[in-house]
């Protein structure tokens, strides 16, 4: 499944991820390469966030590992599902977006001009210029969204990770935001994204993971979107058995 | 009319004292206050000021009205407990809310056992209600100090502080930094509830933390002028509530409490951020 024509960036060694000792994601092998942008495709239940919370290392696996090829150091950038975020604190568009430099600001370094800068320049990219110092609590869905990608923007990782970003989102910022996602990968950044909607993956996403806790097609996203693995895929999210067996099998 | 309000400063030295006290109390409490009301950890407080109680009055059982020995006891009872459930929550499904509990009541619970073991005594109310109008050197020594420390300790850690309350998620996938700064948070809340007993007692010292940074709210939606604006709600409930304890003879603790639940009341009524006179008469909505 597949194979690797570039550098790796990811690679999954027999990894099986869950919550207690239930695995959502079963038995992973491969790899992602490096600068490709990756559509990850499932029902729900399929193990799609819990894959992504694995790479962000969040979640440890159950079994297995998960390796980056520039080690533990690689920076990586993560747009959770509906982020858990506490609308009614009293911050700024602004300031929400500068969290974004925290890899190069950390803790205690200040902001600068040329910060500054850069702050606007991602502002502008997502179409929210003239928000900065709107309280974060006022944003609407969309907006909140486009803010969350300038924040993205700002991280300037190279590994980017995006829970399904655009569930209640409208077209025209779909589309705005898709344009993003096209420049990291012009950019040779590499993108895993976890979608829905089969049009966009098949329009924008050259690779394609189709998971159901187990993986079930990988490779270029014409044949792994093929009907019979679609739905072969539907079939393989099996309900939740309270009296499961210890899992003896390999991948 | 301002004879009333500087006279009893300049005469009296325990005036004065008390005065240098609550200043201290509201300019390290007004911040920790803040904070805990954004972090929705309100009650924390007044959990914690009951983890407190237990280990003050251990120290006082084994060296009578001892400053240290008091105070070192309150900060060991409260940081066990706030380290314990903090840590809890994170680890297990157990959320905050409930491991504090359980820690607090187990605390409190242990406290009221040894202190009954050891007999009870009248001057466990000094630990209960505080002695504003009688903090010696090494009281306000005390006070001051933990007030410096919370701002240097607030201003290193604002900015993960900040992001744990916006976004935990985020930082998580940044940065370690977010369970440390949780638990020193939690430090200093306990740091200044300890430094608010020896003035207030351990039980209204969590009035002078949250009522001036619930009342803050009400007249900012942006944290660092709240921050300001509770320190100095703080501050003047202070003054206030010494002055009406002097010239009406009421309890200075509680007075000072009063004051500043007073000014929460009244920031509720006509705050310019939510209050409830903008509630019942609404302006008229804007053109965009």
């Amino acid at each position: 499944m597949g194979a690797p024509r570039l550098q790796t960036a990811i690679r999954f060694e027999d990894v099986t991820l869950g919550y207690g000792r239930r695995p959502a994601v079963h038995h992973l092998d491969g790899t992602i390469a490096s600068g490709s942008l990756t559509a990850v495709v499932g029902p729900n239940g399929a193990g799609k966030s819990t894959l992504l919370k694995g790479i962000v290392g969040t979640l440890s696996p159950l079994q297995g590992s998960i390796a980056f090829s520039t080690g533990s150091s690689t920076r990586m950038a993560y747009l959770p599902q509906a982020a858990d975020l506490d609308r009614s604190f009293p911050l700024s568009v602004y300031d929400l977006v500068a969290m974004g430099l925290w890899s190069r600001s950390g803790l205690f370094g200040g902001i600068g001009r040329r910060d500054r800068v850069r702050i606007e320049e991602a502002l502008a990219a997502v179409g929210l210029t003239g928000f900065e110092r709107r309280p974060i609590g006022t944003l609407s869905g969309g907006q909140m969204q486009r803010a969350l990608f300038a924040r993205l923007l700002l991280q300037d990782a190279s590994v980017i990770l995006l829970d399904e970003p655009f569930t209640a989102i409208d077209q025209k910022t779909t589309a705005d935001l898709l344009d993003l996602v096209r420049r990291w990968h012009d950019e040779a950044r590499t993108v895993v994204a976890v979608l829905h909607d089969i049009d966009v993956v098949k329009r924008v996403f050259p690779q394609t993971l189709l998971i159901a806790r187990s993986p079930v097609a990988w490779g270029g996203t014409e044949e792994v979107l093929s009907a019979a693995n679609l739905l072969k895929a539907r079939r393989m999210v099996e309900a939740h058995d309270p009296h499961a067996q210890a899992c003896r099998g390999a991948a | 009319m301002l004879d009333h309000l500087i006279t009893p400063f300049a005469e009296f030295d325990f005036m004065q004292r008390a005065l240098v006290g609550v200043v201290a109390i509201a300019v390290g409490g007004g911040p920790v206050g803040v904070f805990l009301m954004l972090r929705r950890m309100s009650l924390t407080g007044d959990a914690m000021a009951h983890a407190i109680l237990p280990g003050a009055a251990v120290g006082y059982l084994v060296a009578g009205l001892s400053l240290p020995a008091m105070t070192l006891g309150g900060l060991v009872a409260g940081v066990i407990v706030a380290v314990l459930a903090g840590l809890v929550a994170r680890l297990t499904e157990l959320k905050e809310d409930a491991s504090l509990a359980a820690f607090y009541l187990l605390s409190l619970a242990l406290g009221v056992t040894i202190v009954s073991l050891r007999g009870s005594n009248v001057d466990l109310l000094h630990v209960l209600f505080g002695t504003v109008l009688a903090l010696d050197d090494p009281a306000l020594l005390l006070l001051a100090a933990i007030a410096s420390v919370t701002l240097v300790a607030l201003a290193l850690l604002y900015r993960p502080l900040v992001l744990e309350c916006v976004d935990p998620t985020f930082l998580r996938s940044v940065s370690r930094a977010g369970t440390p700064t949780h638990l020193i948070f939690l430090g200093l809340v306990v740091l200044n509830l300890v430094g608010g007993f020896h003035a207030l007692g351990t039980l209204l010292a969590v009035g002078m933390m949250m009522l001036p940074a619930a009342a803050a709210r009400f007249w900012s939606a942006d944290i660092t002028l709240m921050i300001l604006v509770a320190t100095l709600i703080g501050i003047a409930s202070g003054a206030a509530g010494l002055l009406l304890s002097y010239h009406y003879e009421l309890p200075a603790g509680p007075a000072i409490i009063l004051t500043a639940g007073a000014i929460y009341l009244f920031s509720l009524a006509v705050g310019t951020k939510g209050g409830l006179v903008w509630l019942a008469r609404p302006r008229r909505h804007l053109e965009a």
